[in-house]
């Protein structure tokens, strides 16, 4: 198995694209990062996407993208696992250049939210969820995560207040991210007065529907410093999976899916949890993030939301969190999201993070959830 | 209209009927054929009772397409006396009166309408258990009084 580094990365301002279509989104995030890799030529394309057919219209977007791209002719496929979809074609991709099947291999993760009502864009978010036994129901994907948050503030004792720091550090951080969707930080009084979408998440517990696409190069490891002076070497990568129903988990507040793919990576890697700079987590919902530090190992059971009212997830604290906004401020185009994490994560071990730069950063991990848990997807990423 | 698609699960919509594993006698709802205890084939039907009680609840404000004229409806994680935890709607109740760990159990109602002229699609939703809520009024809390 060959080593395998991302030699480029590219990203489009995650926001509400009214100009742009599918294609151009992905067109824009893919050359920005044969751009950065300096490379004319690739040698396979695996396209991130959830939602493209639900509310664009169009499948087949891999040699829709290819062809848009002009790169006709290429081999090009598209990656689908729910929300996780961007950093399961990373997870392809990397398969791909380990296996010597391609050399140089791009990642893009795509979507595009805004040109479709709200009521229909939650309608396709919920088929992450059973369709026969969630959805049926009339379960929105915002309520399957309130029914998850209610029981964990009832079994651990928390109040809905305390779940804050998780969306005032996204939005802090946010502020100094110009792909980020919103610029604006966040104060604890407006998130407890903030709408409520299904008790106990409201608005700000919520990320926002958005547009945007990401991309990475990925080369073996042996040849990466040919395209550049900060290859970014790839030490993880995994994908495991839980009922995609929360009813069928052997406990609905573990994300055994998230623990397995961490435990894998941790394993591939020959690290731990204590070894890691910064965790780029899947705050779809506050609730999401707490789940996931504690599936990471990151925190005990019941201790995530505490490990953020300690500061402990801030720029400055232990394990720094959504370190340019996260899901929540950042923006969370369902199937670009993985690979914006993984974008982030490389900006970060890069050094080029600006303000929100984590001091000697050396590791970084990003873990992408599809559904409320039923793909998780992991990265070790490590720099020079 | 798909007519086949809601046909096939009447049994496990309007009678809770799921499966036994007879290798490990765990019961399951919804039915899926292998158990997921002990990995072994489980097709054995089995009719669970209806009764349970609130594991976790949420009331949903922004709804999905088809449900808007249904909002606000609570719905509920349910831990059936047998073990399975299942999804449904709560009915015949306030949001503000749900509680985590109040007993309910099955009612057949309406889950939703395909249109004016479309199909109904009916299947299983909680009530507060009529038992518990008789004897919550004939014992009323004196502190409450």
């Amino acid at each position: 198995m060959r080593d395998v580094s991302i030699i480029g990365i590219g990203q489009v301002a995650v926001g509400e694209h009214w100009d742009k279509s599918l294609r151009e989104l992905g067109y824009l995030a893919l050359s920005a990062a044969m751009r950065d890799a300096k490379v004319e030529r690739i040698d396979s394309l695996f396209v991130g996407n959830m939602l493209a057919g639900e509310l664009t219209g169009q499948e087949h977007i891999g040699a829709m993208i290819a062809d848009f791209a002009g790169l006709r002719g290429v081999e090009a496929v598209k990656v689908e696992a729910a929300c996780g979809s961007g950093a399961a074609s990373l997870r392809m991709g990397y398969i791909t250049v380990a296996g010597g099947m391609s050399d140089i291999v791009a990642c893009v993760g795509v979507e595009k939210m805004t040109d479709r009502p709200n009521d229909t864009v939650t309608s396709a978010l919920a088929m992450a969820a059973d369709n026969d036994y969630e959805a049926l129901h009339g379960l929105s994907f915002v309520s399957i995560n309130a029914l998850l948050m209610r029981r964990y503030m009832h079994e651990h004792g928390y109040r809905k207040e305390d779940f804050a720091p998780f969306a005032i550090n996204a939005h802090a951080n946010a502020v100094n991210n110009p792909y980020a969707m919103f610029h604006h930080p966040i104060t604890s009084r407006q998130f407890a007065e903030s709408k409520m979408i299904a008790d106990p998440v409201s608005l700000l517990d919520s990320s926002p529907i958005a547009d945007g696409a990401a991309c990475v190069i990925l080369a073996p490891t042996a040849i990466a410093r040919e395209f550049t002076e900060k290859p970014v070497r790839i030490r993880a990568s995994t994908i495991a999976t839980d009922s995609v129903a929360v009813h069928d988990r052997r406990d609905p507040l573990f994300l055994e899916g998230g623990a397995i793919s961490a435990q894998k990576a941790y394993a591939m890697a020959g690290v731990g949890p204590g070894d890691i700079d910064l965790f780029e987590v899947h705050d779809a919902f506050t609730i999401m993030s707490a789940l996931s530090l504690e599936a990471a190992g990151f925190a005990a059971r019941g201790k995530g939301v505490a490990l953020a009212a300690e500061g402990q997830i801030n720029l400055g604290g232990r394990i720094p969190i959504t370190t340019m906004g996260g899901l929540k401020a950042r923006g969370h185009p369902v199937g670009a999201t993985g690979m914006y994490q993984i974008v982030e994560v490389a900006t970060q071990l890069r050094g080029e993070a600006g303000h929100n730069q984590v001091p000697s950063a050396h590791l970084g991990m990003a873990q992408n959830i599809g559904g409320s848990g039923a793909t998780v997807v992991t990265t070790i990423m490590e720099g020079n | 209209m798909e007519v086949a698609r809601y046909w096939r699960t009447t049994g496990q919509r309007y009678q809770l009927i799921g499966e036994v594993c007879h290798n490990c006698g765990k019961k399951i709802f919804p039915p899926r054929d292998v158990c997921p205890e002990c990995d072994k084939e489980a097709k054995t039907p089995y009719a669970f009772t209806g009764k349970g009680e609130v594991y976790s609840y949420s009331t949903i404000h922004s709804a999905p397409e088809g449900f808007e004229k249904y909002v606000p409806y609570t719905v509920a994680l349910i831990r059936l006396e047998e073990g399975p935890l299942i999804t449904a709607q709560l009915t015949d109740v306030e949001a503000k009166d749900v509680r985590i760990g109040m007993p309910v159990e099955m009612v057949t109602r309406v889950l939703r309408e395909d249109g004016e002229r479309g199909m109904l699609v009916y299947g299983y939703k909680f009530r507060p258990s009529l038992l518990g809520l008789q004897s919550a009024d004939l014992h009323p809390v004196e502190s409450a009084v």
